[in-house]
């Protein structure tokens, strides 16, 4: 079945397609964000912090150090440790600059000594709102781990990553199930429920619960509005799926630049639970509550949604759209109602787990399209259309990303997940789970 | 505004302009003429610049013999990618390409640093290339160019209309029919005795070795290659000039690269202009100018796609996209 | 309905078929019989079971068997197909004909068996090999190449062409004379096909009908020794239809074979010297039109197709009274 040849029933030529809608989708938008624009202009400090640690006194925090940020337009400022060690140095947002951060070694108490050949003074890199500066104190006592030691911890750091991918993935696979349509645009529902959390939570102050569960909300709202403004015309025009294709890659180009409008190329994090205290998992590997809660309800939500894709009317309509949409239509389906509701829980699947990578790889405006590919090999290697084959193949993509780093440098982890997906089509083009394709 | 319309004349012939011009030529044979979905073209370039410029920088290579080893290796990756691709529906060769692409800037921009000098990239290659310039010496600028840049947009277009030649000759020769017939439907080609996949190979091979071209004159411009600049927006960007010049015309993504330079260019400059109004700056600076302006791309993408798929100056009946 | 009023040219066609040297024709001036006289003679008296043997066999097919899934869609055990003659191949549908057809043509692979033409092996070939063999397929929902015009389309079927390898293509001298031979042809089947006044309008804008023709055309652009159509009668109207038949019986006496797939019984009854009656994968009947017409079990696997009666029953039990429900196999 060629792509092209699959097309949505078509039904009365209605409306001109899709473009007054998109640029109301785009206005709202853009009211949405302005708003947070605004306000985070008012709000926007950076924020330097580190803590201070005596390795020669079992890791004792040290008290009473003097830091001193300078900004790169000359502004100086100062903060001392406190009884935790830590330090936090306030300097404001309106520089984006380089910040240089120097401990002042006069202020060290003594018997208390910077590290042989580490630096008094740091360049942090990064333009995130909290930026972090470590200095070493006391002699060099890490343990090497060998790289086998580490492999619990890839493995729980995998798993993790595949879960949250799995939300990304289940929304593409199930679009790409009922309408044939490859969505480029994907990755930007994952941004918007990454940049709607930061929004409630930074912006209007809400706690980090009530702003994840109001990011997924506004994430359907908008895959509401992603069909009926734009795809659901463009099926009754009969657009060709290659075409559509590429019209989701300029729709692709306009979010993306259109997030980068609001929140530069800044990396934002959340307020809270940004760098949570790990703990120790039978010595194996660290884990924190902030991730099993991650874990936990992106478990409990993908159940959900296969239970309701099972059993439930709508879910066996959907199902039934993905196996033959003129079949489907013909016993009495709507299939326009199924898809829009498709693209409604589609998103806000991308926009809960857009909300979950803002914690672990902070806001920016390019995260959807970072993760875009990593989803599209997910959806690739557990076999394209199929429910279990995304979530399959997103843990099987997380696992292979994080172990990969075993074997290969760390930079290149994308590019072994890629590696994989090229291997997995080679030997089985229909995915993992996916149903190989009948011919004539 | 008479440094907007300069600028934009400036940006719409000069080497960068001719390096995606080239990159939308390849895409146009693969994509335009023969409907494969090469979304990896900026790997072909990537190895255009790097392995040209790592072959004369750390090699030692004289120019144009690491000119043909560039291309030898542009010819292996079609082959790699098409080898397995080709046989199966039309959206694998999309993603494996793609896949492709991003191994590809993450190796150049990561690994093999004694070659490809990491983050930096590679430089100190166009000594030789610059060496051949004979233009007379003068400072400042000619028609807004540099004598190197001038050098460089000479010799880019004059391979740019040497290769439209080729691809218009091509084209109406019975090979490019059997192209453009799988375009429409391999099935009822390969159902008259042609040999379809080898057809799609060599439209891979041909595009992708333009591609490479293409790398080499923006290599040569720049004098200098990053493994940032190959990332995926670059292929899609060639394909918006593709389309906006029109698909499966000889100089559709000509006409496309110069006008998408020159338009990105003017409105980047009356962007600018405007964002430096300090009412306008609220709600506007300049970073902010230049999404605003990359917007505009995606918008203008999408609304080609959707209402003018044969390109701004194309005939509606003749449309290789079955869009509608 | 007498077929014999179609406006078939009788004589223009040998020229075309005169000009391809693979095509049997060719010799059919020399002997006294044409190919498709002794086609038609080596029919008579056959046993009219399935899987018989055949005189002069063009094709023959072994256990080939084909499934998707679970799901078994082709278990040929044995045909064969006469040479010089009209074979039709109908079943009900659903019985696996046009997948046979994609196995015969290298556009499906088979799970096991063999397959000759002409007595090579078309075992793993691909459908472009099979295709330059001599043995040219049409498909059921007609393929023609939309936005080429209806004279490129008919170039586009000739074989061994200069112009069409890569770096001859960009040197016109090289395929210009042997463009216009091809040009000369394609013109005379055009006009033989009515379509002349056609020729620089696009493909996509034709008729249904129309384009069933050209399809035909265009597959004797390619010389073909054996024609394979699939449903050529779908989707044309009343008017067309009677030049279509008159079409297919030319190629006959041109001295091609030809095999077709058709729902249209009146079709098969006028033009077809054999009939093969295929169901649920299986031939399950073979003969002259006029008595598979009425034969019971093809009768049966027609009515059982509506019944879902199992076939293999049919087979055994010709006068199946009571029809028991078969289980669900889609």
């Amino acid at each position: 079945m060629s792509p092209s040849s699959r097309r949505a029933p078509q039904g009365a030529r209605r409306r001109g397609p899709a473009v007054t809608l998109l640029l109301l989708l785009a206005t709202s938008l853009f009211a949405v964000l302005a708003l947070s624009g605004t306000a985070q202009a008012a709000d926007g400090d950076r924020t330097v912090v580190g803590t201070l640690r005596n390795s020669a006194d079992d890791n004792a925090p040290v008290p009473g150090v003097t830091v001193d940020v300078e900004t790169s337009d000359g502004g100086q400022y100062t903060a001392e440790s406190n009884e935790e060690g830590r330090f936090e140095v306030a300097v404001p947002a309106s520089d984006t600059g380089t910040l240089t951060v120097s401990l002042d070694t006069d202020t060290l108490p003594d018997g208390v000594d910077l590290r042989e050949g580490a630096p008094d003074t740091l360049r942090p890199t990064g333009s995130l709102s909290t930026v972090t500066a470590n200095f070493a104190l006391g002699p060099d006592d890490r343990q090497v781990s060998t790289k086998w030691d580490q492999v619990p911890q890839l493995l729980y750091n995998g798993l993790l990553f595949g879960i949250v991918l799995s939300l990304g993935a289940l929304g593409l696979s199930m679009v790409f199930g009922t309408t044939g349509l490859t969505n480029f645009a994907h990755g930007e529902l994952v941004t918007f429920g990454a940049v709607m959390t930061y929004m409630g939570n930074r912006v209007f102050g809400l706690p980090i619960m009530v702003s994840v569960l109001l990011a997924v909300v506004l994430s359907a709202g908008f895959g509401w509005l992603n069909d009926k403004g734009l795809w659901a015309p463009l099926r009754r025009r009969g657009t060709g799926l290659i075409a559509m294709m590429i019209v989701s890659i300029g729709l692709q180009f306009l979010l993306r630049n259109l997030y980068q409008y609001f929140t530069g190329g800044r990396a934002l994090t959340y307020r809270e639970y940004v760098t949570p205290a790990g703990q120790d998992a039978f010595g194996l590997f660290t884990y924190t509550t902030r991730d099993v809660v991650i874990i936990l309800v992106s478990l409990l939500t993908l159940i959900a949604v296969t239970l309701a894709l099972q059993f439930t009317r709508l879910g066996r309509a959907t199902r039934a759209v993905s196996d033959n949409p003129a079949l489907a239509a013909s016993t009495g389906i709507n299939v326009n109602r199924v898809i829009t509701t498709v693209w409604i829980f589609g998103a806000a699947l991308a926009g809960l787990g857009g909300a979950f990578l803002g914690f672990s790889q902070s806001v920016t405006y390019q995260l959807g399209a970072q993760v875009l590919l990593l989803i599209f090999a997910a959806t690739c290697v557990g076999g394209l259309g199929s429910i279990w084959g995304a979530m399959l193949g997103s843990i099987i993509i997380g696992l292979f990303v994080e172990t990969s780093t075993l074997l290969i440098p760390s930079e290149l982890k994308y590019a072994g997940a890629m590696i994989l997906l090229i291997i997995v089509l080679l030997f089985r083009p229909q995915g993992l789970l996916g149903r190989a394709q009948r011919i004539g | 505004m008479i440094d907007a319309f300069t600028g934009a004349l400036h940006d719409g012939f000069g080497y960068v302009a001719i390096s995606y011009c080239l990159a939308a030529i390849g895409l146009n044979i693969q994509f335009g003429y023969s409907g494969l979905l090469n979304f990896g073209q900026a790997a072909f370039l990537a190895i255009g610049g790097y392995i040209m410029g790592a072959a004369i920088a750390t090699s030692g290579i004289p120019t144009i013999p690491a000119m043909l080893i560039a291309i030898l290796f542009a010819v292996a990756l079609a082959l790699i990618l098409g080898v397995p691709t080709l046989r199966l529906r039309a959206d694998y060769l999309a993603i494996v390409t793609i896949a492709a692409a991003e191994i590809l800037r993450l190796v150049f921009g990561t690994s093999f640093r004694e070659y490809f000098r990491g983050k930096d990239g590679v430089t100190g290659f166009a000594d030789g290339f610059r060496g051949l310039n004979p233009l007379p010496e003068y400072d400042g600028f000619f028609l807004t160019y540099s004598r190197n840049e001038l050098w460089t947009i000479i010799v880019g277009w004059i391979v740019v209309i040497l290769i439209c030649v080729l691809v218009w000759a091509l084209m109406r020769s019975p090979w490019g029919r059997v192209l453009r017939g799988i375009r429409e439907d391999e099935d009822a080609v390969r159902s008259l005795g042609k040999n379809v996949y080898g057809y799609k190979m060599q439209a891979l091979v041909l595009g992708g070795v333009i591609g490479c071209i293409g790398g080499f004159i923006g290599a040569f411009g720049a004098a200098s290659v990053q493994a940032d600049t190959f990332n995926l927006d670059f292929t899609f960007i060639a394909l918006t000039m593709l389309i906006l010049g029109g698909a499966a015309r000889v100089l559709g993504p000509v006409v496309g690269a110069i006008l998408f330079w020159a338009v990105l260019s003017f409105l980047g400059s009356i962007l600018s202009d405007l964002s430096a109004n300090p009412t306008v700056a609220q709600f506007m600076n300049a970073d902010q100018a230049s999404n605003v302006r990359l917007m505009l791309v995606g918008l203008v993408l999408m609304l080609l796609m959707i209402y003018r798929p044969q390109g701004i100056f194309g005939d509606r009946k003749e449309i290789a996209l079955d869009a509608r | 309905m007498p077929a014999d009023t179609s406006p078939t040219p009788a004589t223009g066609a040998t020229s075309m078929s005169a000009s391809t040297p693979s095509s049997p024709a060719t010799g059919s001036t020399g002997t006294t019989r044409s190919v498709a006289d002794q086609g038609r003679a080596d029919l008579q008296g056959l046993a009219t079971e399935p899987g018989v043997k055949k005189k002069d066999p063009i094709v023959v097919a072994t256990d080939v068997r084909r499934t998707f899934g679970g799901l078994t869609a082709v278990d040929v055990e044995h045909v064969e197909i006469q040479r010089g003659v009209i074979t039709a191949l109908i079943g009900p549908n659903g019985a696996g004909k046009t997948t046979f057809f994609n196995l015969l043509t290298g556009f499906d692979q088979p799970d096991s068996g063999s397959w000759t033409f002409n007595g090579t092996s078309l075992k793993g070939k691909s459908a472009y090999k099979v295709a330059r063999l001599g043995m040219v397929r049409t498909f059921q929902l007609t393929k023609v190449l939309s936005k080429l015009t209806v004279l490129e389309n008919m170039r586009m079927g000739a074989t061994g062409q200069r112009g069409e390898r890569f770096w001859a293509g960009a040197l016109p001298f090289l395929w210009k004379s042997q463009e216009q031979e091809i040009t000369a042809r394609a013109r005379e089947l055009l006009g033989r096909f009515k379509l002349d006044a056609k020729e620089s309008d696009f493909a996509g804008s034709l008729s249904g009908g129309q384009r069933k023709l050209l399809e035909m055309a265009r597959a004797l652009m390619v010389g073909p020794e054996l024609v394979m159509l699939d449903e050529p009668m779908a989707g044309v109207n009343p008017a067309l239809k009677q030049s279509l038949l008159g079409h297919v019986k030319s190629l006959r006496e041109e001295g091609m074979s030809v095999l077709f797939v058709e729902h249209d019984m009146d079709m098969v009854r006028d033009i077809s010297d054999w009939v093969i009656v295929m169901a649920q994968g299986k031939v399950i009947a073979e003969g002259p039109p006029r008595s598979i017409m009425t034969d019971q079990r093809v009768i049966d696997a027609y009515l059982g197709a509506h019944h879902d009666t199992d076939i293999s029953e049919l087979e055994h039990v010709v006068t199946a009274e009571h029809q028991q429900p078969k289980e669900e196999t889609a």
